[in-house]
């Protein structure tokens, strides 16, 4: 019963534990974690609340087991172990061990049922995930990690707060339903909105991604936007303001990654949209909307992360992965083209793949509910979606001119986790009834009908005509090597220059009071041996003053 | 130098099947043909309809062309807004901070 239901997280850390002592070869070891982790909780894992540890005065719930934390929990198991597979050529143990913290922590945060267990590993996340970009071992990636971590922390200390004036104000931890009404559930929902990446908080994900190593990537991509997701399902189901939120989120970052030249950063910013599907479905809040959220968020960790996989792969041959520099590759490395075109195909929800018996829940959702415009919203974002994501990163990376570079195909490991994070993506697609079953609400969706599939199909090849057109006509935007400004350019340009610009302000005052100072200093008369002022007429002068003084004092009293 | 000779290895590869003209040509003909069946169906299938929009034939294919479209033209414009060269965030960086007048 007990390791039946063992929470999750312990073999990660107790793996993380071990590794740094164990000789190099023990990381394939790590392989049998996620494996056996997943499958003792698909076969022992019961409902109910297990292990409760007491912290300080507080009781902490560390294993809550409910359809909601199971589904997240399968997950998380399963990009543990592509992530794991994608990774184990690499002789570095500190991303291992970060790798394997991370994943731990975030099945810790799923399966918290309160939240100060949640705090501790939304924490945890942080602090062990920041660990994946500096591992890259560069000045940029340096400096990228530092700006990610205060992100990260800022958020971490929003939920704390949050957490103490909600258990000031309602005495309640629980992890359940807390809805926007008070102080405190708003520094909760900024808490969740900063790692969910909402506009105006998300550049952190696109600033720190794509600066991670190949394969620090693909563990970022999967973990800490969908604890975020998670956790908002449990606190904010049917929040009207997610559902705008979420709108805005599927359609402001496509703008980006259709200009943008580091194709890891399309894929961040990708990301976004994708996230802004789940938002809006944890906005509407029906049985559909949250079931076609948490669908959405296990499909889009599956195929994500095959696309972070293929372009880690390009990043790992090639050396970067800018649009501009590449093109030709297919011909030598074909496989991580086929795999490449499958997680394409996928995120923008082409019949038979996995996005597409989960997006269209919540498209389905957003028309019950009665948001019109917005669903036109969605409706241009999905379009938009399989313009940059579906078809600009396959063609500018394995298409598109010829550039010369004749790398190797990627290493067999990494081959083998694109190749079984594919097969997932083609099985969820063909046989949705598998993942529909573990979803949480009550749910009878049909994915495949002709309406639906027609349309879908319509939509996607007039969005690829659009492409072919714009190319022939010669309109589509070049891939340049540029830098596009985002909300980063607040604190990575804007701040520093106006400290910049105040400090010199206060630097020329500074001066100019230090000139006026010497100036004074130099008309005071020199008390020096040849100075021409004599002591007796000092002291003339100050009796002069004093009588002047008395005489004053004297005037002033009389009147 | 190592640029010409990688130019001078891939004139002496065989042409690959995307490098003729004649196959692409071939698949985007395919391609069109599969975009006109499409449209075709529009009229042919009863689609269901839940929204005023959906009426249009071809609603979707036309959506999703101007979709397209639009966005890359707006991606455009906002190029003008947005881009700067590659090194504009280091620039600062590297600069030595303010010559600090307090030393002197």
């Amino acid at each position: 019963m007990w390791i039946a239901n063992l929470p999750p997280f312990i073999p990660f850390f107790i793996g993380a534990l071990l590794l740094p002592f164990l000789p190099n070869k023990a990381r394939y070891f790590t392989l049998l974690i996620p494996i056996l982790g997943g499958l003792n909780l698909f076969f022992g894992a019961q409902d109910g609340n297990w292990h409760v540890i007491k912290l300080l005065e507080f009781d902490v719930q560390i294993m809550r087991v409910d359809k909601l934390s199971l589904m997240f929990g399968y997950l998380f198991h399963i990009a543990a172990f592509i992530a794991i597979t994608y990774s184990l050529h690499v002789k570095d143990k500190l991303q291992q061990t970060a790798g394997l913290l991370y994943a731990g922590s975030a099945l810790g945060a799923v399966f918290c049922g309160d939240l100060i267990g949640l705090f501790i590993f939304w924490e945890l996340l942080a602090l062990t995930s920041v660990w994946l970009i500096w591992a890259r071992r560069t000045e940029k990636a340096n400096k990228a990690g530092v700006r990610y971590l205060i992100f990260q922390v800022l958020s971490g200390v929003l939920l704390l707060a949050g957490t103490l004036v909600h258990y000031q104000t309602t005495g309640s931890l629980a992890f359940d339903f807390i809805g926007l009404e008070s102080v405190a559930s708003w520094l909760i929902f900024i808490a969740l909105g900063t790692k969910c990446a909402f506009p105006f908080l998300h550049s952190w994900l696109t600033d720190g991604y794509p600066e991670a190593t190949p394969t620090g990537a693909v563990f970022l991509s999967a973990f800490t936007t969908k604890v975020a997701v998670f956790a908002l399902a449990r606190t904010f189901p049917g929040t009207e303001l997610l559902v705008y939120i979420g709108a805005a989120m599927t359609c402001f970052p496509i703008f980006y990654a259709v200009i943008e030249n580091d194709l890891r950063k399309v894929l961040a910013y990708s990301l976004i949209n994708q996230l802004g599907f789940m938002v809006c479905g944890i906005g509407i809040g029906t049985a559909l909307a949250l079931n076609g959220a948490v669908a959405h968020a296990f499909n889009d960790v599956i195929f994500k992360g095959l696309l972070f996989m293929t372009m880690g792969a390009v990043l790992h041959r090639v050396g970067h992965v800018m649009g501009s520099d590449l093109g030709g590759l297919h011909k030598t490395m074909p496989k991580t083209t086929i795999f490449c075109i499958v997680g394409a195909a996928s995120i923008s929800a082409f019949p038979l793949f996995s996005g597409f018996v989960s997006k269209s829940m919540v498209m389905a959702a957003m028309i019950e509910a009665g948001h019109e415009y917005l669903w036109l919203m969605l409706l241009f974002a999905s379009a938009g979606v399989f313009h940059h994501a579906g078809i600009k990163i396959p063609f500018f990376a394995f298409f598109a001119h010829d550039s010369g570079l004749r790398p190797k195909e990627a290493p067999t490991n990494m081959l083998f986790a694109m190749f079984f994070a594919s097969a997932l993506c083609i099985f969820i697609g063909t046989y949705p009834d598998l993942m529909y079953s573990l979803l949480p609400w009550e749910n009878t969706y049909q994915p495949y009908d002709i309406t639906h599939t027609l349309t879908q199909l319509q939509l996607l090849f007039f969005s690829a005509l659009a492409f072919v057109w714009l190319n022939k006509m010669g309109l589509y935007p070049p891939e340049l090597r540029s830098v596009n400004i985002d909300m980063e350019y607040l604190y990575r340009k804007m701040l520093p220059e106006i400290g910049r610009s105040t400090r010199k302000a206060t630097s020329a005052f500074g001066t100019s009071g230090r000139l006026m100072f010497t100036k004074m200093v130099s008309y005071a008369p020199r008390m020096s041996k040849t100075s021409s002022y004599s002591t007796a007429q000092t002291a003339k002068r100050m009796a002069a003053i004093l009588a002047i003084m008395l005489l004053l004092g004297y005037v002033t009293k009389m009147i | 130098m190592s640029q010409t000779q990688q130019q001078d290895e891939t004139k002496d590869e065989a042409l690959g099947f995307f490098d003729k003209p004649n196959n692409v040509k071939w698949i985007l003909w395919v391609f069109y043909a599969l975009c006109i069946v499409l449209v075709a169906l529009d009229f042919v299938v009863h689609r269901h309809i839940y929204l005023d929009y959906e009426k249009i034939p071809t609603f979707y294919a036309l959506y999703g062309f101007l979709a397209c479209v639009l966005l890359v033209v707006a991606a455009k414009w906002l190029r003008l807004l947005i881009m700067r060269d590659e090194q504009y965030y280091d620039k600062n960086e590297e600069e030595k901070p303010f010559e600090n007048e307090g030393s002197n």
